[in-house]
C-alpha cells in the first residue's frame, strides 16, 4: 500500500518536473540516506567519529583506555582513507561480527557487541548515509597501546568472554513498543557500553548488563539501570523519562556528565515514538523496589559535625536554587530530596557536581538550560565533604556519608 | 467551526492550569541572570567579577568579542579545562545570547588591587599601554582598546577591571601559542614582541586602572587599528 502510494507519488512528480524521470529512484535514495543519518544519531557515531574541532565522521577522535589511547577511524567515503571502497556487505560485517574488511579485529571500544543487534535493514540506511556524506582525506592514526595490549590476538580472548554475536531477538510475549525500545537501548543507543561494569579485562558481564559501573578514565559513574536505587527508572513515569532522552531535563533529574554528550549528540534528534518507546523499555529493567534501603552507618558524633558544617555550606551555596527543603524547582533546579543520583552507594558523581558544576545540554526541547556553578574554587575539601554528606542524608535521603579525601582526590578527575 | 472550537476550549482548559502551576510549584526566574548562574561563582553574577585575580571581568565587553571566546571554548580552541567542560554541550545561538547579556551589564567595579609594582615597572607600563614603542614595532594597547581602554566593537575588549595576574597569563599564553584567535591573530603578534619585562609592567599598570563612569566600548569604525585582527573586521 504504502509503495503504491510512493509510486503515485513518483508520477506526479516525475509529470511535474517533466526533465528528471529518474526523480522516483533519487527519492528512494533521499528517503535510505534519511533513515540512515537518523539511525547513524541514534547510534550516536558522532561521539567517537569525529575529533573536536575536525570534519565530520573523519575520525582521529583519541579515546583514553586503562590500555592506552585508541583513535577512532575515519568512515567518510574517502577511498584511500575512509571507507570509500566498502560494500553494504562489508559494513554489515563489521557491525555484525566486529571484523574489519581486511578480516582484522576491531578493538572493543567500537561498541560491536551491541550493534550485532543491528539488522540488515538499518545497518544498509546508516552505510547509504556514510556513503552520502563528504569524503575527507585524513589517514587513521595508529592506536598508542601498552604491551600487552597492542596485541590483536588478545582480542579473540576478549571475544570468547564477552562477545555474543546475533541480531536483535524480539520477545513475543512484550508489546512491539517494548521490543522497539529494547532494540534501541540494546542495539545502536550501546547503552551497555557505560551502564554496565567494565571488568579488569575491559569486558562488560551479558548477566551484569545495565547493572552500572564506574566509567574508566573519565571518573564519572554511570549508574545501574536495573536498580531504583540508582538510576532505574521503575518508580518514573513515562513523561519523565521521555523528558529526559529528549530534553535533558525533568522534573526528577537533569543528565549531566558524560550522559550530557549523550542526549547532545544522539538522544535529542530521535522520534517521540522511539523516544517512548526505550521509555517503555528502560522502565521494565526496574521492576518496584519495595525494599527498604539501609540507614548509613556513621557515628554520632562524626554525623553531628559533617551534619552542622554541611547545613551551613548548603543553606549559604545551595539553597537559593534547590530549597531549604531539598524539593529544587524543577525541571530547572533540579530536586535533590528523593533524588535517586544523589544517594547511590557511589558517590562519585554528587561530588563532581559540586565542585565541576555543569549545564545540561543545550536541546530542541531546553535550548537555554540553566547552569550550575563549579564550586572547586570556592569550597575546601571539608566543606564539600559535609555539603555532599548532608544532601545525602537530608529530607530522608539515605546515602552514606563521604570523606575529605574522597573530594580531594576528584579534584583532578579529568573534565573531559 | 470545530477547529474553533476545540482551540478555545484548549485554551480555556489550559488558562486555569498554568494558573495552578505558576501557584503551586515555584519555577527558576525566566531571565538570562538566572541561566547564567552557572558562570556566577568565577565571573560575578553580572560579570563585575570575583575577588579571584584570575577570573576576568565580563560586563560591558563587546558582546562579539565575548561570544568568540565563548564559542572558541565550546569548540576547544581556547584551553581552560572548567570552561571547556561548562559550554560543551551548549550551542552557538545560546552562547550569543549569554554574551549579549554579558555586554549589557553596567554593575558597579570591584575594588582596585593596590599595586605593588614599583614605581619604575608602572611608568614603563603606563609608556608601552599609551604610546608603545615605536622602536620595536608595539603599538600602543589604547591604539586598538581606545584612549580609556573600554575596548571596541565588535571585537575589542576593554581592558578595565580586570586584574593584573589575569591579563598577565593571557599575554604569557599568546607568547606560548596556548591561547589564540582567528587569523590575522594581531595579539599573537603583539605578545611575542613583548619581553617578560614588559608583560608584567602593562599588566601592573592596567591592574591598578579604574573603571571609568562610562564603561561602554568605542562604537566599530571609531579608531583606525594599525593591525589588521581577525576577530576586527575593518
Amino acid at each position: 500500500m504504502r509503495s503504491l502510494a510512493r509510486a503515485w507519488q513518483g508520477a506526479l512528480l516525475g509529470l511535474l518536473l517533466l526533465a528528471s524521470p529518474s526523480a522516483p529512484a533519487q527519492n528512494a535514495g533521499a528517503d535510505l540516506i534519511a533513515k540512515g543519518e537518523y539511525l547513524a544519531r541514534a547510534g550516536d557515531c558522532v561521539a567517537c567519529h569525529t575529533a573536536p574541532g575536525g570534519q565530520l565522521f573523519a575520525g582521529r577522535r583519541a579515546m583514553p583506555t586503562p590500555f592506552g589511547t585508541l583513535y577512532s577511524s575515519n568512515i567518510t567515503p574517502d577511498p584511500e582513507t575512509g571507507i570509500g571502497k566498502w560494500s553494504a556487505d562489508d559494513f554489515y560485517r563489521m557491525m555484525h561480527t566486529g571484523r574489519s574488511r581486511d578480516g582484522g579485529l576491531l578493538y572493543p571500544a567500537m561498541p560491536f557487541a551491541s550493534y550485532t543487534k543491528v539488522t540488515r535493514a538499518d545497518s544498509d540506511a546508516i552505510f547509504a548515509y556514510l556513503r552520502s556524506i563528504p569524503a575527507v582525506k585524513l589517514q587513521n592514526r595508529e592506536h598508542d597501546l601498552s604491551f600487552p595490549y597492542n596485541n590483536r590476538s588478545l582480542i579473540l580472548g576478549w571475544r570468547t568472554l564477552f562477545f555474543q554475536e546475533g541480531e536483535y531477538q524480539p520477545d513475543p510475549t512484550q508489546s512491539d513498543e517494548w521490543n522497539r525500545g529494547a532494540y534501541l537501548v540494546q542495539g545502536l543507543g550501546h547503552c551497555s557500553m557505560c551502564h554496565t561494569r567494565i571488568n579488569a579485562l575491559g569486558g562488560s558481564s551479558e548477566s551484569q548488563a545495565f547493572e552500572g559501573g564506574l566509567i574508566p578514565m573519565q571518573n564519572w559513574y554511570a549508574p545501574s539501570l536495573t536498580s531504583n536505587r540508582e538510576a532505574g527508572l521503575g518508580d518514573w513515569s513515562i513523561e519523565e523519562i521521555t523528558d529526559l532522552l529528549k530534553t535533558g531535563i525533568s522534573n526528577r533529574g537533569a543528565v549531566y556528565g558524560p550522559m550530557a554528550e549523550v542526549t547532545y549528540n544522539s538522544l535529542q534528534y530521535l522520534s517521540d515514538a522511539d523516544t517512548r518507546a526505550m521509555a517503555v523499555y528502560l522502565k521494565t529493567l526496574a521492576p518496584h523496589d519495595t525494599s527498604e534501603r539501609p540507614a548509613p552507618a556513621l557515628s554520632p558524633s562524626e554525623s553531628s559535625l559533617l551534619a552542622r558544617l554541611g547545613r551551613t555550606v548548603y543553606d549559604q551555596q545551595c539553597a537559593s536554587c534547590h530549597g531549604t527543603d531539598g524539593r529544587g524547582m524543577p525541571p530547572h533546579y533540579p530536586p535533590l530530596a528523593g533524588n535517586q543520583s544523589i544517594q547511590m552507594t557511589s558517590a562519585v558523581n554528587a561530588i563532581r557536581m559540586v565542585l565541576n558544576g555543569g549545564y545540561p545540554p543545550a536541546t530542541a526541547g531546553n535550548p537555554e538550560p540553566y547552569g550550575m556553578p563549579p564550586f572547586a574554587q570556592s569550597l575546601s575539601d571539608d566543606e564539600v565533604a559535609a555539603v555532599v554528606s548532608y544532601i545525602r542524608v537530608a529530607w530522608g535521603n539515605r546515602g552514606g556519608p563521604v570523606s575529605a579525601r574522597q573530594a580531594n582526590e576528584l579534584r583532578s578527575a579529568p573534565l573531559e | 467551526m470545530l477547529r474553533l472550537g476545540a482551540w478555545a476550549l484548549a485554551l480555556l482548559c489550559a488558562l486555569p492550569l498554568r494558573a495552578v502551576l505558576a501557584e503551586g510549584t515555584p519555577q527558576a526566574p525566566d531571565t538570562m541572570e538566572a541561566r547564567v548562574a552557572g558562570c556566577a561563582s568565577c565571573h560575578g553574577a553580572r560579570g563585575e567579577g570575583t575577588s579571584n585575580e584570575y577570573f576576568p571581568r565580563l560586563a560591558g565587553k563587546p558582546a562579539g568579542y565575548l561570544f568568540n571566546q565563548l564559542l572558541a571554548f565550546h569548540e576547544g580552541r581556547r584551553r581552560y579545562a572548567p570552561m571547556n567542560y561548562l559550554l560543551a554541550f551548549l550551542t552557538p545561538d545560546y552562547l550569543r545570547k549569554m554574551a549579549e547579556f554579558y555586554a549589557e551589564q553596567r554593575p558597579p567595579p570591584q575594588a582596585i588591587t593596590i599595586p605593588t609594582a614599583p614605581p619604575a615597572a608602572l611608568a614603563h607600563g603606563r609608556e608601552l599601554v599609551t604610546n608603545g614603542a615605536p622602536d620595536r614595532g608595539i603599538p600602543p594597547c589604547a591604539a586598538c582598546h581606545g584612549p580609556v581602554l573600554t575596548g571596541m566593537e565588535p571585537g575589542i575588549p576593554g581592558l578595565v577591571g580586570l586584574r593584573s595576574a589575569y591579563i598577565s597569563a593571557q599575554l604569557g599564553a599568546w607568547r606560548y601559542g596556548t591561547r589564540t584567535a582567528i587569523a590575522p591573530d594581531c595579539m599573537q603578534i603583539v605578545a611575542s614582541l613583548l619581553t617578560e619585562d614588559d608583560v608584567s609592567s602593562v599588566s601592573a599598570w592596567l591592574g591598578s586602572l579604574p573603571v571609568p563612569d562610562n564603561q561602554s566600548p568605542l562604537s566599530a569604525g571609531t579608531l583606525t587599528t594599525p593591525l589588521a585582527c581577525g576577530s576586527q573586521p575593518r
